[in-house]
């Protein structure tokens, strides 16, 4: 086999991986905050792609005046989706609530088609142009940009998570929030910050998924991959989401350039079924500490 | 009693699931600066009193339908959990409620945002470990692997790093070896004394109880039975001889006589 192509597709994999680790840690900051499996993921990633097109092509503003734009409409949609739905279906069965992001969902598919029809969009080029080659082996600059600004921003939340005093926060509340309440955590308003975290990084990711392969109503099936990122990488866990983004991006190209486009799923899929009989917590899921 | 109460419970009505009626008109005081034991056998309503103060309520479904519940001269009713405590009421709970899996030191950390929006106030960390030198030497381990004392300890202290004016401390006892119990009750007498901390204690062991504590109240059915100085409810036979365990001065007791405790107790309620 051609250890170059096999580089390139491989590095191809990664930079899209890094997309999925990026989304994932989206859907694991409101999980692990809330226990709210938030299946919306994928069409607040279509938003931020939206939001950016607006913005840029719309208002025509400076794609990187846009950018930031997008990111905090997303943290503004968050916030919003927080306090009117979310809140209100505190305490209630999460089954609930996981149906309420999936109606979340389609409203929001429905409502990019009415303002932006159907049809695939391309975004402005913003994103450097010159090929990047790793010895040898090519990668397009726009893959390596999205890998780079997702390495960045999750290295952020982890470092966050760990050394600050939110972070704390943010686990104390995940661990227990009767306790949490109890020693002064405003509880809320934890949910609140994580809300708009998440969506302001999920549009950030949308904005960077969409110049690499356009921007469509349909765009939110990317939250399907996203769901077995999170699923394998363990659904509390951020490293997880790291670790499962890059693998199944590697997994898809490989599947997809080997056997074939249509096996793409397939192959994931098998892959998520295989790992939930050995480990169902997922590679780094909480299992309880048991104290000997 | 002397002194200005800094918790006040007046007559208060507590309903889980708006169907099941835990509290029935329970009334006490909590002065400045004393610890006051609440006694009772299981199911009385200790842990649900605590948690209607702490409005910890709502998060189980519980609500207070009657009544008032006034810490500093203020109705809790209006205000948020963690308002409370950042006002200087802290609820250790019942089972100790530690996050297992943070460090000993981020558990402290995390009890530091009890002090959010009070001026002046740092945490201080030396004073838990002046308090409880092995949670010193544990800080960076994870806290679900402390033992179960430890962890007693570690919750107290995260109560140390708020600078509360009252503690509310749900069985400090519970699953410990009754050295540590020693250990960890006179711990809170220190604090007590020195930190001039108010505490309402829940207890099951109403010896170790009434060894720190000035006043005391016994629940039974969601409402006071008996209350009175310590020293009043040590003489009192009746809880001598079901809380204390010293009725028959160390005769043996036949079925006969637990009958006889049955009877007893509900002439008592």
């Amino acid at each position: 086999m051609d250890m170059l192509f096999l580089a390139e597709v491989a590095l191809a994999g990664l930079g899209a991986g890094a997309l999925y680790a990026l989304t994932g840690v989206a859907f694991v900051l409101i999980y692990k905050a809330t226990r709210v499996v938030n299946l919306a993921i994928g069409e607040i990633l279509m938003l931020g792609g939206y939001a950016f097109l607006g913005f840029a092509a719309g208002l025509g503003l400076s794609p990187w005046i846009a950018l930031p734009l997008a990111i905090a409409a997303g943290g503004v949609f968050g916030w919003v989706v927080e306090r009117s739905l979310i809140r209100p279906m505190l305490g209630e069965n999460p089954i609930s609530v996981f149906m309420v992001t999936i109606g979340l969902g389609s409203i929001l598919a429905g409502a990019v088609q009415l303002a932006w029809g159907a049809d695939p969009l391309r975004l402005p080029e913003f994103l450097p142009g010159t090929p990047i080659f790793i010895g040898d082996a090519y990668l397009a600059p726009k893959v390596a940009f999205g890998f780079a600004a997702a390495a960045v921003v999750i290295g952020l939340f982890l470092a966050l998570f760990r050394f600050s005093r939110g972070g704390v926060a943010l686990k104390a509340t995940a661990a227990d929030q009767g306790a949490a309440y109890s020693v002064g955590i405003d509880v809320p308003r934890v949910f609140s910050i994580a809300w708009i975290l998440a969506c302001a990084t999920a549009a950030g990711a949308g904005v960077l998924v969409g110049a690499i392969g356009g921007i469509s109503p349909t765009m939110g099936v990317f939250g399907l991959s996203v769901l077995v990122v999170v699923i394998i990488g363990g659904l509390d866990s951020l490293a997880g989401a790291l670790v499962g983004g890059l693998l199944i991006g590697l997994v898809e190209a490989l599947a997809g350039t080997f056997l074939g486009g249509e096996f793409k799923l397939v192959v994931t899929f098998a892959l998520l079924l295989v790992l939930l009989m050995v480990r169902p917590y997922g590679l780094f899921g909480t299992h309880e500490i048991e104290r000997l | 009693m002397a002194g200005t109460a800094l918790l006040d419970v007046n007559n208060v009505e507590v309903v889980y699931n708006r169907t099941v009626q835990v509290l029935r008109g329970l009334s006490l005081r909590v002065p400045e600066g004393e610890i006051v034991a609440l006694l009772g056998s299981n199911g009385a309503g200790k842990s649900t009193l605590l948690k209607a103060v702490s409005n910890l309520l709502s998060l189980e479904d519980g609500d207070v339908t009657a009544g008032a519940i006034r810490f500093r001269g203020d109705d809790i009713a209006s205000l948020t959990p963690h308002g409370l405590v950042r006002r200087g009421l802290f609820h250790v709970m019942e089972g100790r409620r530690i996050f297992e899996d943070l460090t000993v030191e981020e558990n402290l950390t995390a009890a530091t945002f009890a002090l959010t929006g009070r001026d002046g106030a740092s945490p201080d960390f030396d004073l838990v470990y002046s308090y409880f030198p092995r949670l010193h030497e544990r800080r960076k381990g994870l806290a679900g692997y402390l033992s179960g004392g430890e962890q007693q300890m570690l919750a107290i202290g995260r109560a140390l790093i708020a600078r509360p004016s009252l503690i509310l401390l749900d069985e400090p006892s519970l699953g410990l070896a009754p050295k540590l119990v020693e250990e960890i009750f006179g711990i809170i007498a220190r604090i007590n004394a020195e930190q001039r901390v108010s505490m309402l204690l829940v207890e099951q062991n109403a010896a170790v109880a009434f060894a720190v504590a000035s006043y005391g109240y016994i629940l039974e059915m969601g409402k006071v039975v008996i209350d009175g100085p310590v020293e009043k409810l040590m003489r009192d036979q009746d809880v001598r001889e079901f809380y204390l365990g010293l009725g028959g001065a160390g005769a043996e007791r036949s079925y006969r006589d637990i009958k006889h405790y049955k009877r007893r107790k509900r002439w008592l309620s």
